[in-house]
């Protein structure tokens, strides 16, 4: 037994000198590197726990003397945006109130436009899927004004509900082009069977194509969030008063220059504008990884 | 008995069943499209008609509210003589090139270090990705406290004791827009590398072994065995990129709304102010249809390319 198990004892290779050198030098570049991309974040955190004096007369980056987390309260409940002395509290709402619906909408269509579009023969499927991919590269310069000019027609100007309508629009040829992807790669015999069991559409979709696509669903769930919650042009065109989300709200924030700068409770503010996304690529990492690596490869 | 029972069974059911059958089929074959139908419309209307709706307001006579009279294509050469869309331009092409090009070659490097069989993988991973998680908003306005001289690097430096140091990136307009080259690949770069890495753990480890064998050294190995594998991945991160910089707009209003003066504006800033601040409509019809334009332009080979490789891979 003992000799059999011989050949797979780990060899012990003579020591490189050099080998050694170079991993302590790649894990020494690594880490500066890591510390460089985790500045910011840490100097936001540090700042959202100094007092703004402190801060004026130390420069932005420093430690904090004494833990404040006054400015994490007036940033929630009662920092001024636009005249309006409320926080973030009502901005941060609206971004979920917005959000949630609209990614939950856009991928559900998404799934169903991807079926629909791989599974089952449907003529013109290509074009349809050109449309899509212009739907994604579309810069949003170009439909800015009609889109305004719609939602008005529409009386949605200025409402969240509007700006929700525009991002499930938009986020449709996203999501129908992510899922696309990964249904393309479903066997075809499953369905095949299914419908010569006589399952339809719906039936097939409930019975075969959703028990497999979890991991689809979850990285286009975690992408329309992310992306709609930091979305910028549109929620600052569409958008005014206290239906205005958060991201928008924050540039409102920054904009006030009423002599002196509040750069403490700004960093709490935006770092609570940040938490969000933050927690959901933090908890969904790995797939947020894989949503990049297998959406965009494609 | 027997004969008559058969006969029934094999004529009067299967009429009526077939034709309820073949109704079925019908409602079932429509289905796809019923559910198609909504996206179908609004994807249309967003890209065919919106875009022509904008086009049609580029050539008209709008100038603070829609005039739908046809002007002309005055407005496109307009654009042309006005300072803040040039300036605009020549940032983006600056920026769009130094930006991809910056980003791409840190995110590879990067990749190629972390593909050494480093231990905390994950965890260094998780830090050179997480700012492709966070808003342009709340990376341009963070770079900016950390960048503007009053506050951030210089003022910190000199408060050490250096009096004399100075670090006036964003503020100096000639180099203003390097600053937000600098917060863009700090955006982007990790995300590089994250796709970049997923491509060289595609390779043939065996093709590589194989190629040591023959002697092969690093370098050649790379030219020869693994760039060729990851090239794909790299022009979908190319393709991404590009639209990230011709959409460049949250960024540069947080980190330097702009300025210094008009230093560091863009096209798509020059459209927002002309829109809704500017009141000339048309111009700013016309300047989001250059910048359509623009990104086919540069989106065309790219595509082309893909869809050459993909043939190729079908065969």
């Amino acid at each position: 037994m003992a000799q059999i198990a011989l050949p797979f004892t780990p060899r012990r290779r003579p020591p490189n000198p050099w080998g050694t050198v170079l991993r302590v030098l790649l894990y020494v570049a690594l880490s500066l590197i890591a510390l460089f991309y985790l500045a910011p974040l840490a100097v936001l955190l540090l700042n959202s726990f100094r007092d703004n004096e402190t801060i004026l007369r130390e420069s932005f980056i420093g430690l904090p003397s004494e833990i404040v987390l006054d400015n994490w309260r007036v940033a929630w409940g009662s920092a001024c945006i636009n005249a309006e002395c409320t926080g973030v509290r009502p901005y941060f709402i609206a971004s979920l109130v917005m959000v949630i619906p609209a990614t939950l909408i856009s991928t559900a269509a998404g799934l169903l436009n991807g079926f629909a579009l791989t599974k089952w023969r449907v003529p013109g499927a290509d074009l349809f899927f050109v449309m899509i991919v212009l739907g994604v590269f579309l810069p949003p310069q170009v439909v800015l004004l009609p889109w305004a000019i719609t939602l008005a027609q529409l009386g949605l100007s200025n409402t969240l509900v509007g700006l929700g309508l525009v991002h499930v629009i938009q986020g449709a040829c996203f999501t129908t082009l992510f899922c696309r992807n990964y249904l393309v790669n479903v066997p075809g015999d499953l369905i095949k069977a299914a419908r010569i069991d006589g399952a339809g559409f719906f039936r097939t979709f409930w019975r075969i194509i959703l028990p497999l696509s979890p991991p689809i669903i979850i990285v286009t769930i975690i992408w329309q969030f992310t992306f709609i919650w930091n979305e910028f042009l549109f929620a600052l065109t569409f958008s005014s008063g206290q239906a205005r989300p958060i991201t928008a709200a924050l540039m409102s924030l920054n904009a006030d220059d009423t002599g002196v700068s509040e750069y403490g409770f700004a960093s709490a503010a935006v770092l609570i504008a940040a938490i969000p996304p933050l927690l959901i690529y933090f908890f969904g990492g790995r797939y947020f990884v894989r949503g990049l690596t297998q959406g965009a490869v494609k | 008995m027997d004969a008559p029972m058969r006969s029934q069974d094999d004529v009067a059911p299967f009429t009526p069943r077939r034709r309820q059958v073949s109704r079925r089929e019908r409602l079932t074959a429509s289905l796809p499209y019923a559910v198609l139908a909504p996206t179908l419309f609004t994807t249309f209307v967003y890209i065919f008609v919106f875009v022509g709706w904008n086009a049609y307001l580029s050539v008209s006579a709008s100038t603070m509210l829609p005039n739908y009279r046809f002007e002309g294509f005055g407005a496109y050469i307009d654009v042309w003589s006005n300072p803040r869309w040039t300036t605009g331009v020549r940032n983006l092409v600056l920026f769009g090139i130094l930006y991809i090009g910056l980003s791409t070659f840190f995110g590879t490097v990067l990749a190629i270090m972390m593909d050494q069989k480093v231990r905390g993988e994950n965890l260094f991973r998780a830090v050179f990705l997480y700012p492709i998680a966070i808003s342009f908003i709340v990376t341009g306005t963070t770079w900016q406290w950390l960048l503007n001289p009053s506050t951030g690097l210089q003022f910190f430096v000199q408060s050490l004791g250096w009096e004399s140091f100075r670090f006036e990136l964003l503020t100096n307009r000639d180099t203003a827009i390097y600053a937000v080259v600098l917060a863009a690949v700090w955006h982007a770069s990790g995300f590089v590398m994250v796709m970049v890495l997923a491509g060289l753990r595609g390779v043939d480890s065996d093709l590589v072994r194989a190629g040591r064998i023959d002697g092969a050294g690093t370098v050649t190995i790379y030219r020869k065995i693994v760039l060729p594998t990851i090239w794909p991945v790299m022009i979908s991160v190319l393709i991404v990129l590009l639209q990230f910089a011709i959409k460049t707009f949250d960024l540069v209003l947080a980190l330097t709304h702009g300025g210094p003066g008009i230093a560091t504006t863009f096209p798509s800033i020059f459209i927002y102010d002309r829109m809704f601040a500017g009141g000339r409509l048309a111009e700013a019809s016309a300047a989001a249809i250059w910048l359509l334009f623009a990104l086919l332009l540069v989106l065309a080979p790219f595509i082309l390319i893909a869809r050459r490789r993909a043939r190729q891979e079908a065969r």
